[in-house]
């Protein structure tokens, strides 16, 4: 009940802020080269064993505000990008900068979404939230901190649990609360590793919508890994398509980016309506013949 | 689950009773049959030529194995004055027990103070733990007893020795432990904390430390069992005072009734040491 609540309640914030996304686009010339190109990757690549990269060559850029999705099977190297973009793995050649400064090491300026949600089982909701926040600002009052934690637990709609621990919470709670962590530190890029991966369908459409509400409302800058296709449709406004490593025979063909996709679904789309707007059938099969290994061109 | 645990206590009730009564019946025949096959078919005479080669039949002084009542009664005369001091060889069941307990807690608190940070380093370190692992490997296995001579020697004081071989025995469940739970940190959870930028000193006490307490705890738990079972052994060889020289001492005097004593307050207090940590480790577990 209270879910689907804070759920409505986001969407209609998401409405409201579609104009300002883009009247935000036509700013001055200074501000938009701040925008464009926020995140750029550059000649990205991973190798475990020698003259067999992972991937290599990935190019891409994100610019400030944008929600990317990636997409592709397992093994093609997602997560070791993920975890590049957050500092926790190092690449074998290339460069990731970001606004303007080269990403060395974690930062508190990209907050991460883990997969399993990654909360300390000996803290409770509030005291995982505030391990986060008096990391980011260390000099803090404590009831600052609380404000700012209870602020960002009723964002994900979970009041009522601040006192529990992890343990007593469901699934859909935990991640709930693992997106909070990482939202109240106000990164400059959020990163999301296949954060509903592990969720049944309704909870994971439920926090889907409660994500775009305050990713719409926050314009936080995205980099998420999904399996799920209809769920890059919804949220990404790029999903970057990616291959596989190829071998046959002597030949080896490292994997990496095949195509990057505009989503062409206006903005205020919603899980609801998704599946009757014009191009979603045309953008989804052609995901989906991608994954099944079907080459063609999307314009 | 309540009714079984009513059910368990009855019959721990039952098997309770039930030792007790072979206990009484086994002390009750060889008592009453020695002494009467032996004094009955006998003639004055014989009886005290008997007594005068030193066989002194009628006595109950030398009915062997005590009854449980005589055990009883030696229970409640040794817990009726607990803490009396009659000199060296003569003190009170708490006071001895007391000597054991600063022993054990001194030498057990001193190798905390080294095994838990010591393991939480080589823990941290994948080159130390691999570096420290032969050496750890090597005095593991080793007799805490085996270290009495060396320590006597170079102590030169049997006190001391006694909380030197406590010390060197609960190290090494700990050190191991501490170690072992420090290095299976959750990968996730120092992810977090480094993309948080949590700083070292933060991240040792507000991640790890939590994450590893509950396989430390076991490591407490286990060094603390050994050295229970160690202090005895080592007052028995060192004596003067303690729960061990206790027993060795009632031995001496052959009084069985202080030494079944002692051996029971011995189990008891172990358990009860047990017991402790057991609730410390409840209070540290986590539920993921």
């Amino acid at each position: 009940m209270l879910s689907n609540s804070s759920a409505s309640v986001n969407s209609g914030t998401a409405v409201s802020s579609d104009d300002t996304i883009s009247s935000n686009k036509v700013i001055d010339l200074i501000d938009s080269q701040n925008r464009i190109n926020f995140l750029q990757i550059q000649g990205l690549s991973k190798h475990y064993l020698k003259n067999k990269p992972i991937f290599s060559d990935v190019n891409f850029s994100i610019d400030k505000g944008e929600f990317v999705c990636i997409i592709g099977h397992s093994g093609c190297g997602k997560t070791t990008i993920l975890n590049v973009l957050a500092g926790l793995d190092t690449a074998s050649s290339g460069y990731v900068i970001m606004d303007g400064r080269e990403v060395k090491g974690p930062s508190l300026e990209r907050g991460v979404v883990f997969q399993n949600h990654a909360l300390m089982p000996w803290f409770t909701v509030r005291q995982n939230i505030a391990f986060a926040v008096k990391s980011r600002w260390k000099d803090w009052s404590n009831d600052r901190i609380n404000q700012h934690v209870e602020r960002f637990v009723e964002m994900v709609g979970l009041s009522h649990s601040l006192e529990k621990k992890p343990s007593e919470l469901s699934g859909g709670m935990k991640q709930r609360v693992g997106i909070a962590r990482a939202f109240s530190i106000q990164p400059k890029m959020l990163l999301l590793d296949e954060p509903f991966g592990a969720l049944d369908a309704l909870t994971r459409g439920t926090i889907q919508d409660e994500l775009m509400g305050i990713v719409r409302s926050t314009q936080q800058t995205v980099f998420m890994i999904t399996h799920d296709v209809d769920e890059a449709i919804l949220l990404a406004d790029k999903i970057i398509l990616m291959k596989n490593a190829v071998i046959s025979g002597d030949s080896y063909t490292p994997g990496g980016i095949d195509q990057v996709l505009n989503n062409p679904l206006p903005l205020n789309r919603k899980r609801a309506n998704l599946h009757h707007l014009n191009g979603y059938y045309d953008l989804r099969n052609h995901i989906v013949d991608f994954l099944i290994g079907i080459k063609k061109t999307f314009d | 689950m309540k009714s079984l645990q009513l059910k368990a206590n009855v019959l721990s009730i039952f098997i309770f009773v039930l030792l007790i009564g072979i206990w009484y019946v086994s002390t009750l025949t060889a008592g009453s049959g020695s002494s009467s096959s032996s004094a009955s078919g006998m003639t004055p005479e014989q009886i005290e030529y008997q007594k005068l080669m030193g066989k002194d039949i009628d006595s109950q002084k030398s009915t062997g194995f005590p009854s449980p009542a005589q055990m009883m009664k030696a229970i409640g005369y040794q817990l009726s004055n607990p803490f009396y001091d009659n000199g060296p060889n003569d003190k009170g069941i708490a006071i001895q027990l007391g000597f054991s307990l600063l022993r054990v807690g001194l030498g057990f608190v001193l190798a905390s103070l080294i095994a838990i940070p010591f393991g939480f380093v080589i823990g941290m370190s994948p080159l130390l733990f691999k570096a420290f692992d032969p050496f750890i490997q090597i005095l593991k296995p080793i007799s805490p007893l085996a270290w009495m001579p060396l320590a006597l020697y170079t102590i030169k004081d049997s006190a001391q020795s006694g909380i030197f071989v406590i010390f060197i025995c609960s190290i090494w469940p700990m050190l191991i432990n501490t170690a072992f739970g420090v290095s299976s940190v959750k990968r996730e959870w120092l992810n977090v904390a480094s993309t948080l930028e949590v700083s070292p000193f933060r991240k040792a006490f507000l991640v790890i430390l939590p994450a590893a307490a509950p396989t430390i705890l076991t490591g407490m738990r286990i060094s603390m069992g050994i050295a229970w079972l160690v202090i005895v052994a080592a007052e028995m060889l060192v004596g003067g005072t303690g729960i061990g020289y206790f027993l060795w001492n009632e031995w001496n005097n052959l009084s069985l009734t202080s030494v079944i004593f002692a051996v029971l307050l011995i189990g008891i207090v172990g358990m009860v040491l047990d017991l402790c940590f057991a609730k410390l480790q409840e209070w540290v577990t986590y539920v993921e």
